[in-house]
C-alpha cells in the first residue's frame, strides 16, 4: 500500500424519514482490499452509490489521489476509474455477453474485437466466459463473471463489489478470491461490501464498519475476531436462536419424482425431485440462486400444478390441488419476494392478511368477506410478531423489509400449518428481525410441524435445519444431517465450482 | 426542479380530489380551446355545464341526463371490473352493437305478436349477444394468450360491419320503402323500452345501470371474487399465490363487461334510438372508457362520472345549436378530461417536491 | 362476377400501396416497444398526421411539405403521451387509449373545413428502364416516393437496432430499465425520443392514407389502421423485417377484398370489409404462442428512486 486512492470526508445523505449516511469518512488505500461492513439498512449501498455517481451526497466531499472527486453520473465515475459489480446484477437477459459488456463501457471497440478481448481477459483472470452466449441462460456465478469482466476491461483503479459471494458456492468463492488477490497485486483497490465476517477476515486488509448510517470504527480484520466485528456491526450482543430439539414424527410431506418444465423463458425446470419431510423436522434446502428454488416453491404451494402423485401430504396425493385446497389441508408457504408475491404492495395489511388467511381463519362465508375478522387476524399478526406499523390499515409497501417479512411469516405461522415452506425467509432483513423469524420457525417445528427452509444463506441453514439438501440446476440432492456436514461437502452438494465437472447423483 | 417522491402508501385524499382537479383543469383548457375557436369561453362552459341543469329548458334536458348517462354507467361498470384486474376490454362498443342486434332481432322475430314475455326475452338476447362477443377475446386470451386489447378492438370494426349488414339485410324493415334500418321498436309496444316514469328519462336501462352500480359495489367491497379482482390488478403473482384462478377471472371480467355492454346496447336500441340503423351507436362504448377512469374504477365514482359525461354530451349539443361549437370540439373536450385525469393521478401515489437543482 | 377484371400486376402494385400506411406506423411502434414503451395511441397519432398532412398539402400545394407536417404533428401528439407516461408516470394502456380518443377528436376539429377537398397529387416516380420493365416495372418500380421511403425506413431501423451503439442502448433500456439506469443511461430521455419517432412514423402513415391512398379527408378515415399496426408489431415478434412481411400480408388481404368487392362477388360488401380485421385476429392468435421476444420492460413504469 503506497498511498490513499480515495478519501471520503463527511458524506451525508438523507432520505425522507431516514438518514442513510451521516458524516461518513474513511480512506481507501492504493492496492488495498477494503471491506465495508454493516447490517442491511446500515447505509452501505447508499455510500457506494455516491462513489459510483448514482446518488449525490447532501454534503461532504470525496477526493481521488488528492483531487476533488464528485461524479455527477456513473459515466463520470467510470471515466475516473471506478467500476462496480452490483448485488442485483445490472444485466440484460435477452442480450449476449459481449453486448452486455459493451453497454458498461464508455468507448467499446467493435463487437468482434471486444469478444476477443473478453476471451483473453476472462482466461487471464481464471473466469472463462463465452462472449456470444445469451446472458439469461447463464448461471448466477457466470452472470457475476460478466459483470466482473465488464469492470476489468476498463482497467479500474477502484473496483466496488456489492455482496459478491451471496450467489456463489464455497468453491466459486475461492476462485473469486484468487481473482481479487491477483487484482490487488496489480495495484487495483477493491471496496468489498459484505456482512459475511469470515470472508472478510480471509480476504480484506482493512474494514470500515457502518451502523445506522454512521462509521462506527475501522479495524484490521485479520487481527479481529468475527465476534468483535459482529458486535461493532450490530451494536449489542446477538441472541442466537435456540432449537428445542423436537422428536421427529411421521412423514408429513413426500415428494416423489417431481419434474416440471420451466415456467418462464429464463427459469429452471425441476428434474426428478425427491424429498421426504417428517413432522417436527426442519429441512434446509441450499443452492445458488436460480437453481430451481422459486420453481420448487411454486410447485409446493400449488401455484403450478404437477401430477397428482408427485406430492403427497400425510399420504394423500395433492399434486393436482390449487393453493387454497392445500392450505385447507395444512400446507402453507411463504415465497421469497415479499412485495408483489407474498404481499400486495398497495393493499392494506388487513387485505394482505386475507390474501392467504381466508380459508383457515374463516375470513369468508359463502364468498362474502368478514372484514372485522380479517382485521382482527391482521392485528393479531402485528402484535404477536412485533410488526412495527401504525396499524392494519397501512399499505404493505409502507413497511420496512424486516417488518413486512415478519408479517408474512407471522401470517403463515399463526395459521397453525402442518407443513410450512419458506423461501429466503431473512433475505434483506435486519439482524434482530432475522433472529425473530428463525426463532419462530424453530418453535413451529418444536410444536410438531414440518418446515422446509429454502435459502441461499448457508449460515442460516446451518443454524436452523436438522437436515440439509441442495438444489443444483433443478435437481435436489439426497438430504443429510446438518451436523455431520463440512463446508467442503456442502459446496460439492451445491454443484461445486460450476464448470469444474462434478457428478450429479441421479436418483 | 421538480422531484417525485413515492408515497409510502396511496393518498386517500388525493384519490378523491384528483378527478375534481381534472375536471377543473379540463374546463380551463377547454375554455382556451373554445376561445381559440372564436367563442366566448365563459359562455361556452356555462352552456355545457350549467344550462342543461338550471337553464331555461332544463325541464327538457334533465331527463336526458339519465337517458345518456344510463348506458355510459352500465358499460363503464362492466369495464371497470376488468380494468381493476388488469384485463383491458376496449371493445365495449362492439359488444354494445352486437347486444343491440341480438336483442332487437329477438323482438323483431315476434313481430307483430304482442306478449309480456317479449321484452324480457329481448333483454336476455342483448345480454347474451354482448357476452358472447366478449367471450371471443376472453377465450382467445385464455387458450392462446392472445392480447385482449387488440382482439376486442378489432371486433369493434367487425361489429360495425355486421351492424351495417344487418341494417341493410336481414333486419331491414320490409315496409321501409327500401331505406336502411329495422322497424322502429317505438311502434311495437311489446318490444319498446319505454320510460318507467313518464318525463323522467328513467327507462329500464337506467334502472339496470343503477342496479349494476350496487352490484359492483358489493362485489368489490364485500365479496371474495371482488377481492380477487382487485388483488389480480394490484399484484398478479400475489393473486396466484392467494389461489386466484386467472383463467376464471379473465372469463368472468370480460364476460361481465360484455354482458353489461350488450344490455346497454339492447336498452338503447329498443328505447331512445328505437331502431337498428347503420349509425345508431354513438360511441358510448369508447366514452365509457373515459367514464370508468374518471370514476377511478369505483362504482360510486363511475355513477357520478357517467352523469358528468352525459352532461357534456347534452351541453355539447346545446352549445352546438346555440353557439355553433363544432361537435368535434366536445369530443376533444372529453378526451382532454381523460388526459388531465391520468396526469393528476400522479398525486395519489407520489409527492411532488421542489428540489434544489442537482447540478453538481 | 368477373374475376378477369383483376390484374395480377395491378393487384401486387396496389398491395404495396395498401401496406405502406401500416408499415410506417408499425415500424415506428416497433421502435417504441423495443424501448420498453407500449403506446396504444397509434390510431390517434395516425389520424392526426392524416389531417395535418392533408391541411398543409391543401394550403401549400406540396405533398412533401404535407408529409413533413404529418410527421411533426404525429410527433407533437406523441409528446403528450410521453409527458403522461414518462413524467406523470401514468398507466401506459390508459394513456394510449386517451391519446387515441384525443387524436380522433382533434383531427375532426382540425378537419372541419377540409371535407370534400382534393389534395395535390403525389407523383409516382418514374425510374428509367426499371419502371418500363414488363410486370416488375408496374409492381415494384412505379410508386410514389413514400413507398420506397417506408422500405428504406425498415432497413434503417433494422441496421440501427442490430449494429449501432444507439440501437444497443435502446434495446437495453427496453429490456431492463433498472439495469440501464444503474449503468448511467438516461432511460426517460431515450424513451421520449423513441416515442416521438413512433409518433412521427404514425403521422406519416396517416398522411399516406389521406394524401395518396384515398386521397381526401373524412373523419375517422384511418378506420383501425393504427390498431392493425399495433398487431403487426406483435405479429413481427418485434423484428423489423417481419413488420414488412406482415404489412404486405395485410395489404394483400385488403386489396384482395376490395377487388372482390369490385368484381361483384355474391357476398355482401360488409362481410368482405370485415376480413382485414378478422385476419388480424387470426394472425394474433397464431403468433401469440411465441411471446418470448417481447422486450423485458414493455409497458412497465420507470421511476428512478434514490
Amino acid at each position: 500500500m503506497t498511498g490513499t486512492l480515495i478519501s471520503i470526508q463527511g458524506l451525508t445523505k438523507a432520505y425522507p424519514g431516514v438518514v442513510a449516511n451521516d458524516t461518513v469518512s474513511f480512506d481507501i488505500g492504493e492496492g488495498e482490499i477494503h471491506a465495508l461492513l454493516g447490517e442491511n439498512g446500515a447505509g452501505k449501498s447508499t455510500l457506494v452509490k455516491m462513489i459510483y455517481g448514482l446518488v449525490k451526497p447532501d454534503s461532504g466531499t470525496m477526493e481521488m489521489r488528492g483531487a476533488p472527486f464528485a461524479p455527477p453520473e456513473p459515466r463520470a465515475a467510470r471515466a475516473a476509474g471506478v467500476a462496480m459489480v452490483f448485488q442485483h446484477f445490472s444485466l440484460f437477459d435477452a442480450l449476449d455477453v459481449a453486448e452486455n459488456i459493451a453497454l458498461g463501457m464508455e468507448n467499446p471497440p467493435p463487437l468482434r474485437d471486444l469478444a476477443a478481448r473478453i476471451r483473453t481477459v476472462s482466461e487471464e483472470y481464471g473466469l472463462p466466459l463465452d462472449p456470444y452466449r445469451t446472458v439469461g441462460d447463464l448461471s448466477a456465478g457466470e452472470r457475476q463473471r460478466v459483470e466482473i469482466i465488464r469492470c476489468l476491461l476498463q482497467d479500474p483503479k477502484l473496483l466496488i463489489m456489492d455482496e459478491p459471494t451471496s450467489v456463489l458456492t464455497p468453491q466459486e468463492v475461492e476462485i473469486l478470491f484468487e481473482t481479487l488477490r491477483k487484482l490487488r497485486e496489480e495495484g487495483t483497490s477493491i471496496l468489498y461490501i459484505s456482512h459475511k465476517l469470515e470472508e472478510i477476515r480471509a480476504l480484506c486488509d482493512t474494514a470500515t464498519i457502518l451502523r445506522l448510517g454512521k462509521n462506527v470504527g475501522t479495524c484490521v480484520p485479520r487481527d479481529t475476531t468475527a465476534r468483535q466485528m459482529a458486535e461493532m456491526m450490530v451494536g449489542s450482543e446477538l441472541q442466537t436462536p435456540k432449537s428445542a430439539g423436537a422428536e421427529m414424527g411421521a412423514v408429513a410431506l413426500d415428494v416423489a419424482g417431481l419434474s416440471m418444465p420451466a415456467p418462464s423463458q429464463f427459469g429452471t425446470s425441476l428434474k426428478n425431485v425427491h424429498l421426504e419431510l417428517k413432522k417436527g423436522e426442519i429441512l434446509g434446502i441450499g443452492g445458488v440462486a436460480g437453481n430451481g428454488q422459486d420453481e420448487l416453491l411454486l410447485a409446493l404451494s400449488g401455484e403450478l400444478r404437477v401430477p397428482r402423485d408427485a406430492i403427497k401430504f400425510a399420504g394423500q396425493p395433492i399434486g393436482h390441488l390449487g393453493p387454497n385446497a392445500r392450505r385447507a389441508l395444512g400446507l402453507l408457504c411463504a415465497p421469497e419476494e415479499r412485495l408483489g408475491h407474498a404481499a400486495a404492495p398497495d393493499m392494506s395489511l388487513t387485505e394482505n392478511a386475507l390474501l392467504t388467511g381466508a380459508v383457515r381463519e374463516g375470513l369468508e362465508r359463502n364468498g362474502f368477506l368478514r372484514w372485522g375478522k380479517a382485521r382482527q387476524f391482521a392485528e393479531d399478526i402485528i402484535a404477536k410478531f412485533d410488526v412495527r406499523t401504525p396499524g392494519p390499515d397501512n399499505a404493505a409497501r409502507s413497511l420496512s423489509g424486516g417488518n413486512l417479512q415478519k408479517f408474512v411469516i407471522g401470517r403463515e405461522v399463526l395459521q397453525r400449518p402442518e407443513v410450512l415452506v419458506v423461501n429466503q425467509p431473512t433475505w434483506g432483513v435486519d439482524a434482530s428481525a432475522a433472529a425473530a423469524i428463525r426463532q419462530a420457525l424453530l418453535d413451529l417445528a418444536a410444536r410438531g410441524a414440518g418446515v422446509i427452509v429454502i435459502s441461499q444463506d448457508l449460515d442460516e441453514l446451518m443454524e436452523v435445519s436438522d437436515n440439509f439438501a441442495a438444489l443444483n440446476e433443478g435437481r435436489l440432492t439426497a438430504k443429510r444431517p446438518t451436523a455431520e456436514l463440512t463446508v467442503e461437502e456442502i459446496g460439492l452438494m451445491m454443484g461445486g465450482a460450476h464448470g469444474m465437472e462434478v457428478a450429479h447423483a441421479e436418483a | 426542479m421538480l422531484k417525485l417522491e413515492k408515497r409510502p402508501q396511496p393518498s386517500r385524499v388525493f384519490a378523491w380530489l384528483t378527478p375534481i382537479f381534472a375536471v377543473i383543469a379540463t374546463m380551463i383548457a377547454g375554455g382556451l380551446l373554445f376561445a381559440a375557436l372564436g367563442k366566448n369561453p365563459v359562455e361556452a362552459i356555462r352552456t355545457i355545464f350549467w344550462d342543461p341543469l338550471f337553464g331555461e329548458f332544463a325541464f327538457y334536458y334533465r331527463p336526458q341526463l339519465l337517458v345518456k348517462g344510463g348506458p355510459l354507467i352500465l358499460i363503464a361498470i362492466g369495464l371497470s371490473l376488468g380494468f381493476r384486474a388488469g384485463i383491458w376490454n376496449i371493445g365495449a362498443e362492439g359488444q354494445y352493437i352486437v347486444g343491440a342486434i341480438c336483442g332487437a332481432a329477438v323482438g323483431l322475430a315476434f313481430y307483430p305478436l304482442e306478449a309480456w314475455y317479449i321484452f324480457p326475452l329481448m333483454i336476455l338476447g342483448g345480454a347474451l349477444g354482448g357476452l358472447l362477443w366478449a367471450m371471443i377475446p376472453a377465450l382467445l386470451k385464455v387458450k392462446f394468450g392472445t392480447n385482449e386489447i387488440l382482439v376486442s378492438l378489432m371486433l369493434v370494426y367487425v361489429a360495425e360491419n355486421l351492424l351495417a349488414a344487418m341494417a341493410l339485410g336481414p333486419l331491414k324493415n320490409p315496409e321501409g320503402h327500401g331505406f336502411p334500418g329495422s322497424r322502429n321498436l317505438k311502434d311495437y309496444p311489446s318490444a319498446f323500452n319505454d320510460e318507467i316514469i313518464t318525463g323522467t328519462g328513467m327507462h329500464w336501462g337506467v334502472l339496470t345501470a343503477f342496479l349494476a352500480v350496487i352490484f359492483a359495489y358489493i362485489l368489490l367491497n364485500r365479496h371474495l371474487l371482488g377481492f380477487s379482482i382487485r388483488l389480480t390488478g394490484e399484484a398478479p403473482r400475489a393473486a396466484r399465490f392467494s389461489g386466484v384462478n386467472p383463467t376464471r377471472l379473465i372469463l368472468f371480467c370480460l364476460g361481465m363487461s360484455g354482458l353489461m355492454a350488450g344490455l346497454a346496447g339492447l336498452f338503447e336500441v329498443s328505447g331512445p334510438s328505437g331502431q337498428v340503423s347503420i349509425d345508431f351507436n354513438v360511441g358510448y362504448g369508447f366514452t365509457a372508457i373515459i367514464v370508468a377512469f374518471l370514476g377511478r374504477l369505483h362504482p360510486v365514482g363511475i355513477l357520478l362520472a357517467g352523469l358528468l359525461m352525459a352532461l357534456t354530451y347534452i351541453g355539447g349539443e346545446l352549445a352546438q345549436g346555440n353557439l355553433g361549437l363544432p361537435s368535434a370540439a366536445i369530443q376533444l373536450f372529453q378526451g382532454m378530461l381523460l388526459f388531465f385525469l391520468l396526469a393528476v393521478d400522479l398525486l395519489t401515489n407520489y409527492r411532488v417536491r421542489f428540489a434544489k437543482s442537482e447540478a453538481a | 362476377m368477373d374475376f378477369s377484371s383483376i390484374s395480377p400486376a395491378l393487384l401486387l402494385a396496389s398491395l404495396m400501396v395498401a401496406a405502406t400506411p401500416i408499415l410506417l406506423a408499425g415500424i415506428g411502434e416497433l421502435v417504441v416497444e423495443r424501448a420498453g414503451v407500449l403506446n396504444l395511441g397509434v390510431e390517434g397519432m395516425m389520424i392526426t398526421g392524416a389531417i395535418c398532412g392533408f391541411a398543409i398539402t391543401i394550403n401549400t400545394g406540396s405533398p412533401t411539405l404535407g408529409f413533413v407536417a404529418a410527421a411533426a404533428g404525429g410527433a407533437l401528439l406523441s409528446l403528450l403521451f410521453a409527458l403522461l407516461t414518462q413524467f406523470a408516470l401514468a398507466n401506459q394502456v390508459a394513456s394510449g387509449l386517451a391519446l387515441t380518443l384525443f387524436g380522433l377528436g382533434l383531427s375532426s376539429l382540425l378537419g372541419q373545413d377540409y371535407v370534400g377537398l382534393k389534395p395535390a397529387q403525389t407523383p409516382d416516380l418514374h425510374i428509367p428502364l426499371l419502371s418500363d420493365l414488363p410486370f416488375l416495372g408496374t409492381v415494384l418500380f412505379s410508386h410514389d416516393f413514400m413507398v420506397y421511403f417506408g422500405l428504406a425506413l425498415v432497413a434503417a431501423v433494422w441496421a440501427v437496432l442490430k449494429y449501432s451503439r444507439a440501437g444497443l442502448i435502446l434495446r437495453a433500456v427496453g429490456e431492463n430499465h433498472d439495469a440501464a439506469h444503474a449503468l448511467g443511461y438516461k432511460v426517460v430521455r431515450i424513451r421520449v425520443l423513441a416515442i416521438m419517432f413512433g409518433g412521427a412514423c404514425a403521422g406519416l402513415g396517416g398522411a399516406y392514407i389521406s394524401l395518396i391512398r384515398v386521397p381526401q379527408w373524412t373523419e375517422g378515415m384511418t378506420a383501425g389502421a393504427g390498431w392493425i399496426a399495433l398487431a403487426l408489431v406483435v405479429f413481427a415478434s418485434w423484428k423489423p423485417w417481419r413488420v414488412l412481411l406482415g404489412a404486405y400480408l395485410f395489404g394483400g388481404v385488403t386489396v384482395l377484398q376490395l377487388n372482390l368487392q369490385a368484381a361483384g362477388l355474391a357476398i355482401p360488401v360488409e362481410y368482405l370489409s370485415m376480413s382485414p380485421y378478422l385476419i388480424t385476429i387470426l394472425v394474433l392468435v397464431i403468433m401469440s404462442a411465441d411471446r418470448s421476444r417481447a422486450p423485458g420492460s414493455l409497458g412497465r413504469i420507470f421511476h428512478a428512486s434514490g
